[in-house]
C-alpha cells in the first residue's frame, strides 16, 4: 500500500485511539490509587485489567508495538493478581505505576505526532520478574548503587549562606544527615516542572528540603536545562534516597552526596570573596526576571500548536441538557415575540424578529443534532482492527459494514465501542475458521463478517454476523457444566437459544488457550452488562457450521423523537411516530361490535378501537361529529386504532421524564414541551396493546 | 449572638384556608404564579398535573386537595411553591405565600394530637409567634411517591 494512503487512513482512527487511550490510562491511574488503599479488593484489579486489555487491543491494532507489549506484560501481572497467584504490595504497585507512566508518555508522544516508541525494557523485565513471583527492586538497586558509589567523592555543588549553613550544622548535631542531590532529567522530558514537583514530593516525605538550585520558582517555570540540585536534611540512608528519587519517571540520573560541614565552609569563604561579582549576577537576574513574563506566553503558543490536532472536544451531556432547556425557554419567548410583532405591525420589528426566528431555528437544529452521532464514528476503526486481527490469526476475513450512517444518541455511542470490539474479536477468533478448515468444509476461503446497523421501531439494532463455525451446543453445555453455570437437569431442558445465552454468563470462556485476541473470560459478560445498562439487550442466533449472529438492540428514546401531536377534547398528546402505522378518518356507522369491543375493518384486518378520552379520563366538553379520527398504532404485529378528536401534526420533540415524583404513570412514557410552552404527554402505545 | 444565629431556621410561610403553614427555605427552590397545568391521567387526584418550569417538567400538587380541604378556584394570590426533596422537584399549590420569617429551632413544639385531621400526618411541629400559629410541614411525608402509585393500579 502506498505510504500516503496509509497515513491518511490511520489519521482517521488516531484521534479516537488517542482520546480513548487517555481515558483508559486515566482510569488505570485512578483505580491503581484506589487499589493502593484497598490492596485486597480484587474487583478493582478486574477493572484495571479490563482497561489494560482494551488498551492492548487498540494499540496492537494501531500498530504501536511497544505500547502493546508493555500493556500485555502489565496485563499478565494483573491477571496473576486477579487469580490470586501473587498478592499486591507496594513494590508491585510501583512497577505497575511506572508502566502506566511509560504508557502515558507513549500516548503523549503519539498525540504529538511521534511514533510512540520508547525503551521500556527495564520496566518489562521488572514486570516479568513480578509475574514469576520475584521482587523487582533488588535487581534494580544493584545496578544503581554502583553508579552512586562511583560518584561519591565529588564536592558540594551548591553555595550556602549563613542561615543554611546553620541549619545544616544544627541538623547534623541532631543526628540528621545533609545531602546534596543532583537530579538530571531525560533530555526528551516534556513536563519538567511536573517531574520537579514529583521529585520534591518524594524528598519532602523523607526529609526537609532546605535549598534548591536553581530556586524553586525557577524550577517551577522550567528555567533550567536538564539538571537541578537540591539540598536535603534527612535521616534516611543515602541509597534509599537515591532509589526513591530514581522512581520518579523521566529521571535519568540521580547523584546523592553527603555534605560535610568542612566542604560547605570552604565554599562559603570563597563565596564571601566573590561578593562583588555576585552583585553583578544579581543585577543580571533582575534583568532576566523583567523578561520572564514573556516566556510563559511563548510556551502557551507552543502547547496551542501541539493541541491543534484535537478537533473534537468532549462535552458533558448534562451541559447539553442545560443548553437544551435554556433554548426551549428561548423558543417560547420567540413565539411571544412573533405574536407581539404581528400585533404591533411595525416593519422594523417584524424584520428583526423574523431574522431572529431563522437563526434560532438553525440553532435548534444544531442543538438537537448535537447529541446524535452516526455509528460511523465507532464503526470506522473496525476495518483496520479486523485486518490486523485476521493477519495475526492467520485467517482471511472480509468485513462488510452496512448502515454506518445510522444515528444514535451520543450517550449510547460513547458506550457501545468496547462491547462491539469484544464481539468482533469474538467473531474473528472463535467464529470464522482458518482457511484450510473452511476449504475442507467446502466454504470460501475468505470468511465474511457483516456489521450492520439499522433503525427499527423505537430501537436501533446492531448486528454482527459471521459465516464461521457457529456455536456448538454440546461444547457450550459441556463448558457450562464444567464451570458450574448450569446443572445437568436444567441443561437438558434448555433450548438452543438458551444454551447460546450461556456464553454471556460471567466466568464463561470457550477459548481453549489464552490468545492475544480474546479469551481469559473478559468480554462477553461485560458486553452484556454494558448493553443492558444502556437499556438494550443482546441475543444470539447460530447454526452450527453455518455461522452466528449477535444482535444488539438499543433504545432510541434517549432524547429526541418524532411524534404525531393529537388532540382529545382540550388536551394534547404526542404519539411516537415509530409506533404509528397510519392515520385514518372513520365514519361512525363503519364501526362494528365484537364481544363488547368496538372494531373497524382496516385494510382487511379487524382492528380494535381504543378511545383516548376513555383511557385517559379526559374531561368531555363537546361531543364529536360523525367522523372519528383514528391513529392506527402497533406493538409487534398487533394493531389497535386510537380514537382522538383531531390530528395536529408531526413534530420532532425532546423527550423529558416526568421527574422522580411521578414514576410510573399508566400508558405515559414521558412528556415534552411544545412551542407554546405547554407540556404535552407522550403516549406509550406498548402499554395500550396487550 | 452567634449562638442564636446558628439556631435560627428560616421559614417560608404560606396560607391554606386561613391557616398558616411553613416550610424551611432550604427546601424551597422558587415561588411561581399559577400557569398552564397539563393534566396527567390515572394518578392521585391531588396531583393536578405537570407544568413547564423553565424547561423542566415539574409535577404539581394541590395542597388543599392533599389535606382534604375543599378546593377553590385559583386566584391572583394563588402561588406554586417549588420544593426540592432528595432528587424530586414538585410544585405545591397554596392560597398565598408572602412571608419569610426566622424562628429559633427551640421554639418548635411537637405537633398537637388531633384526631381525624388528615394533615396531622404531615406535620413536623408547630411554632407559636405572638398570636400566629405556624404549622411546620414534613415534606418527606407530603411528597411520598408511594401514595401516587397506589392510585395508579385501578386505571391500568
Amino acid at each position: 500500500m502506498p505510504r500516503g494512503v496509509k497515513a491518511m487512513e490511520m489519521n482517521q482512527y488516531l484521534e479516537v485511539f488517542i482520546e480513548e487511550s487517555k481515558e483508559h490510562l486515566q482510569s488505570c491511574n485512578e483505580r491503581l490509587l484506589e487499589l493502593e488503599k484497598n490492596p485486597s479488593d480484587l474487583t478493582i484489579v478486574n477493572e484495571i485489567f479490563r482497561s489494560a486489555h482494551t488498551l492492548k487491543g487498540m494499540s496492537a491494532t494501531m500498530g504501536y508495538e511497544d505500547l502493546a507489549s508493555l500493556t500485555h506484560q502489565m496485563e499478565n501481572v494483573l491477571d496473576a493478581i486477579r487469580n490470586q497467584k501473587i498478592s499486591v504490595n507496594a513494590e508491585i504497585l510501583d512497577v505497575v505505576f511506572e508502566s502506566v507512566d511509560h504508557l502515558e508518555e507513549m500516548v503523549l508522544s503519539i498525540s504529538e505526532g511521534g511514533d510512540g516508541k520508547r525503551d521500556v525494557k527495564v520496566t518489562v523485565d521488572k514486570l516479568k520478574l513480578i509475574e514469576k513471583g520475584e521482587s523487582p527492586v533488588q535487581a534494580q538497586s544493584k545496578a544503581e548503587v554502583a553508579v552512586a558509589v562511583a560518584e561519591e567523592t565529588s564536592t558540594a555543588k551548591s553555595d550556602y549562606d549563613e542561615f543554611e549553613y546553620t541549619v545544616i550544622q544544627q541538623s547534623k548535631e541532631q543526628g540528621f544527615e545533609a545531602f546534596e542531590i543532583t537530579v538530571s532529567l531525560r533530555e526528551d522530558c516534556l513536563l519538567k516542572a511536573a517531574r520537579v514537583f514529583m521529585v520534591f514530593e518524594v524528598l519532602e516525605k523523607i526529609g526537609e528540603v532546605i535549598k534548591s538550585s536553581p530556586s524553586v520558582d525557577q524550577l517551577e517555570e522550567e528555567q533550567f536545562d536538564q539538571e537541578f540540585t537540591v539540598t536535603l536534611v534527612s535521616k534516611e540512608p543515602k541509597e534509599d534516597i537515591h532509589k526513591k528519587v530514581l522512581k520518579v519517571s523521566e529521571v535519568n540520573k540521580v547523584d546523592v552526596q553527603v555534605i560535610t560541614l568542612s566542604n560547605v565552609r570552604q565554599k562559603q569563604e570563597l563565596l564571601e570573596e566573590e561578593i562583588v561579582s555576585q552583585l553583578q549576577v544579581v543585577e543580571e537576574t533582575v534583568n532576566t526576571l523583567a523578561e520572564a513574563p514573556n516566556q510563559p506566553e511563548e510556551k502557551k503558543k507552543q502547547t496551542g500548536a501541539k493541541q491543534a490536532n484535537n478537533k473534537t472536544i468532549r462535552v458533558n451531556i448534562e451541559r447539553l441538557d442545560i443548553l437544551m432547556n435554556l433554548f426551549e425557554e428561548l423558543v417560547i419567548d420567540r413565539g411571544r415575540l412573533e405574536q407581539i410583532s404581528r400585533d404591533l405591525n411595525n416593519q422594523e420589528l417584524h424584520e428583526t424578529v423574523e431574522r431572529m426566528s431563522r437563526i434560532s431555528g438553525d440553532l435548534q437544529n444544531i442543538i438537537l443534532n448535537m447529541r446524535m452521532v452516526p455509528v460511523e464514528t465507532v464503526f470506522n476503526r473496525f476495518p483496520r482492527m479486523v485486518r490486523q486481527l485476521a493477519r495475526d490469526l492467520g485467517k482471511k476475513i472480509n468485513l462488510e459494514i452496512i448502515g454506518a450512517e445510522t444515528e444514535l444518541d451520543r450517550t449510547v455511542i460513547d458506550e457501545i465501542g468496547d462491547p462491539l470490539v469484544h464481539l468482533i474479536r469474538n467473531a474473528l477468533d472463535h467464529g470464522v475458521e482458518t482457511p484450510d478448515i473452511r476449504k475442507a468444509k467446502g466454504k470460501a476461503e475468505e470468511g465474511t463478517v457483516i456489521l450492520k446497523a439499522f433503525h427499527s421501531g423505537n430501537h436501533v439494532f446492531i448486528e454482527i454476523d459471521d459465516d464461521g463455525a457457529g456455536i456448538s451446543r454440546d461444547k457450550v453445555l459441556k463448558k457450562a457444566l464444567k464451570n458450574g453455570i448450569v446443572n445437568e437437569q436444567t441443561a437438558a431442558t434448555l433450548t438452543d437459544k438458551q444454551v447460546y445465552e450461556l456464553i454471556f454468563a460471567s466466568g464463561f470462556s470457550t477459548a481453549e488457550k489464552i490468545s492475544d485476541v480474546s479469551g481469559r473470560g473478559v468480554g462477553l459478560d461485560v458486553v452484556k452488562n454494558t448493553i443492558e445498562s444502556l437499556g438494550g439487550s443482546v441475543s444470539i442466533d447460530s447454526k452450527e457450521g453455518v455461522g452466528s449472529t449477535f444482535s444488539i438492540q438499543l433504545p432510541l428514546t434517549l432524547s429526541i423523537i418524532s411524534v404525531m401531536l393529537v388532540e382529545s377534547q382540550q388536551e394534547k398528546y404526542a404519539i411516537p411516530l415509530s409506533s404509528i402505522i397510519e392515520t385514518a378518518i372513520v365514519k361512525k356507522e363503519d364501526i362494528m361490535n365484537a364481544h363488547n369491543q368496538q372494531v373497524i375493518d382496516f385494510r382487511g384486518k379487524v382492528v380494535p378501537l381504543l378511545f383516548l378520552k376513555d383511557i385517559f379520563n379526559v374531561p368531555v366538553y363537546e361531543e364529536g361529529d360523525e367522523f372519528y379520527s383514528v391513529v392506527i398504532v402497533r406493538k409487534g404485529d398487533k394493531m389497535a386504532g386510537l380514537v382522538v378528536d383531531s390530528f395536529i401534526g408531526q413534530q420532532e420533540v425532546v423527550l423529558k421524564s416526568l421527574g422522580n415524583y411521578l414514576t410510573s404513570v399508566f400508558a405515559i412514557s414521558g412528556a415534552t414541551i411544545l412551542g407554546d410552552g405547554q407540556v404535552a404527554l407522550i403516549v406509550d402505545c406498548n402499554a395500550l396493546i396487550k | 449572638m452567634t449562638e442564636t444565629l446558628a439556631a435560627d431556621l428560616k421559614l417560608i410561610i404560606f396560607q391554606l384556608k386561613g391557616k398558616e403553614y411553613a416550610i424551611p427555605v432550604s427546601q424551597v427552590r422558587s415561588i411561581e404564579k399559577v400557569q398552564h397545568i397539563t393534566r396527567v391521567p390515572g394518578i392521585a387526584p391531588f396531583v393536578k398535573g405537570v407544568i413547564n418550569l423553565r424547561g423542566v417538567v415539574t409535577p404539581i400538587i394541590d395542597l388543599r386537595s392533599r389535606f382534604d380541604i375543599d378546593e377553590v378556584n385559583y386566584s391572583d394570590s394563588t402561588r406554586v411553591i417549588i420544593v426540592a426533596l432528595e432528587d424530586m422537584e414538585v410544585g405545591l399549590i397554596v392560597d398565598a405565600a408572602n412571608d419569610v420569617i426566622d424562628v429559633a429551632t427551640n421554639s418548635i413544639e411537637p405537633p398537637p394530637e388531633i384526631v381525624g385531621m388528615k394533615e396531622a400526618d404531615y406535620i413536623n411541629g408547630v411554632v407559636k409567634i405572638d398570636k400566629r400559629l405556624l404549622i411546620l410541614l414534613d415534606l418527606s411525608k407530603v411528597l411520598n411517591p408511594e401514595e401516587v402509585k397506589t392510585l395508579n393500579e385501578f386505571v391500568g
